[in-house]
């Protein structure tokens, strides 16, 4: 669905629910997991639909994802790091007791 | 539009004015409804969201009673706003909270609610005070230093913005005009009854007048030989991330959303018509729900947001019925949410009939003539 521009910057590989993924150093998190054909990021907490990015700057909170075991990150706003590993957000994030 | 005018013409479509006219439309009267625009001070685009009763009226037990009633009647408003404007606001009841940080907080409210249920007398006045072991049966999620806290049965919440969308919806379902960008330059009694209302869209003629906006009816009534004594309270919320369901009862100042957000707020300065988010407000709003709920300090904060309450001198609403004009009628007050179901299936029979209840003469402004004692 998505292509890359042609990139000169080099490669880092994270884990995205047990596979290795590649990315573009500078992409954020959303745009190496929509490189990578993730189109579902979550699913909602309120019917279970699969939600993917819509904005991708910030506002629309579609693209959630647990990043190194924190949950609810924005994959949009954070950039991907070599090693990071990258989980679906299902459903609502608990708040630890 | 009707050419030949409008039983009533509500000035103000926020909770208030919509909530009237709402109730004024189902009756089957035939109603206008009259907005500013995007950037009006609007209060009801800030609202916290509770429907609350406890501690309300301390000095004015007809409140105390109001705000009761309506918290009664939500569950009829929310029926009906589902069934006419096909969206549910979310109302549940399920009892709130307001949690006690030291042993002087406890007693105070005890106090404060033992005078309110001495002063309704036999209406009756439920609440229950609670120790440190009872708080954390309702709220486990309360922190060491919660002390314990008091329980109001009548208290509840609602999602505040389903309720304007419902209101407004359910008026374009029973044929209301709404008319935006339509502010009221002047309001001109008619020889024989009714008014003729300038406006931005041209004039508008109603038998009657609800003047419900906000911080506009100051100056609306003063054309109506009403006096609107309000004045701005910025109020400020902060909104997190959402979560699953964490808090089982609302409390004065945090509750969790239908949705799973959670609100923290209930800040109250004086800041004339400033709108704005100060960092330290959110900062204060934020460190006293931390204390009382220490696992909310994980989560993001991803909204904040001030707004202006109507206030009035006493903090109470002002209802009345112009004497110089009668059919001009003023409704004003804080609790847009509390009060929408007052508003829509109690308040609107007053304009149709033509008379404000007598025991709610205490609401009219006239309370505020009497002179300062010497």
């Amino acid at each position: 669905m998505f292509r890359r521009l042609p990139d000169p910057t080099g490669t880092i590989a994270f884990d995205f629910e047990g596979t290795t993924f590649e990315a573009c150093e500078g992409d954020s998190v959303a745009a190496a997991l929509l490189a990578n054909g993730v189109l579902g990021f979550r699913t909602t907490p309120a019917s279970g639909a699969p939600r993917g990015p819509w904005c991708l700057i910030g506002n629309c909170h579609e693209c959630l994802v647990e990043i190194d075991g924190e949950p609810n990150r924005q994959a949009c706003m954070v950039e991907a790091r070599a090693g990071m590993q990258v989980r679906r957000q299902h459903g609502a994030r608990v708040i630890p007791r | 539009m009707h050419g030949d005018g409008y039983d009533v013409v509500v000035i103000g479509a926020g909770l208030v004015g919509g909530a009237v006219a709402y109730g004024l439309a189902r009756a089957g009267q035939r109603v206008a409804v009259l907005d500013e625009e995007d950037a009006t001070y609007r209060a009801s685009r800030g609202n916290f969201g509770l429907v609350w009763v406890q501690g309300k009226g301390v000095g004015r037990p007809e409140y105390a009673l109001w705000s009761r009633a309506s918290s009664e009647r939500w569950f009829e408003l929310s029926e009906a706003l589902t069934e006419n404007g096909g969206l549910a606001p979310n109302y549940t009841r399920p009892g709130g909270v307001i949690a006690a940080l030291s042993e002087e907080e406890l007693s105070a409210l005890d106090s404060m609610l033992a005078g309110l249920k001495r002063a309704v007398g036999n209406a009756g006045y439920e609440y229950e005070i609670l120790d440190a072991a009872r708080v954390r049966e309702l709220l486990p999620a309360c922190g060491p230093e919660v002390v314990g806290g008091a329980y109001s049965p009548y208290d509840g919440h609602a999602n505040p913005l389903k309720l304007m969308r419902g209101l407004h919806a359910s008026l374009a379902g029973l044929g209301a005009d709404y008319l935006a960008g339509a502010r009221v330059d002047a309001i001109r009694p008619l020889d024989g009854g009714g008014f003729d209302l300038r406006t931005e869209r041209g004039t508008i003629t109603g038998g009657k007048v609800v003047i419900a906006a906000g911080h506009g009816s100051k100056a609306l009534g003063a054309m109506v030989g009403l006096d609107v004594p309000v004045h701005p309270e910025h109020g400020q919320i902060v909104v997190t991330e959402r979560t699953a369901p964490w808090l089982g009862h609302p409390t004065l100042g945090i509750r969790q959303t239908d949705e799973g957000s959670m609100l923290f707020g209930a800040s109250h300065e004086d800041r004339g018509f400033d709108t704005s988010v100060l960092a330290r407000t959110s900062r204060d709003i934020a460190h006293r729900a931390v204390r009382v709920f220490p696992g909310l300090a994980s989560l993001r904060v991803v909204r904040t947001w001030g707004a202006l309450r109507v206030m009035t001198p006493d903090g109470f609403p002002i209802y009345a019925q112009s004497r110089a004009h009668p059919g001009a009628f003023v409704f004003t007050c804080h609790s847009g949410v509390t009060l929408a179901a007052n508003h829509a299936l109690e308040a609107s029979r007053w304009v149709i009939d033509g008379e404000i209840p007598e025991g709610m003469a205490c609401f009219a402004p006239d309370r505020f003539d009497v002179p300062q004692a010497a």
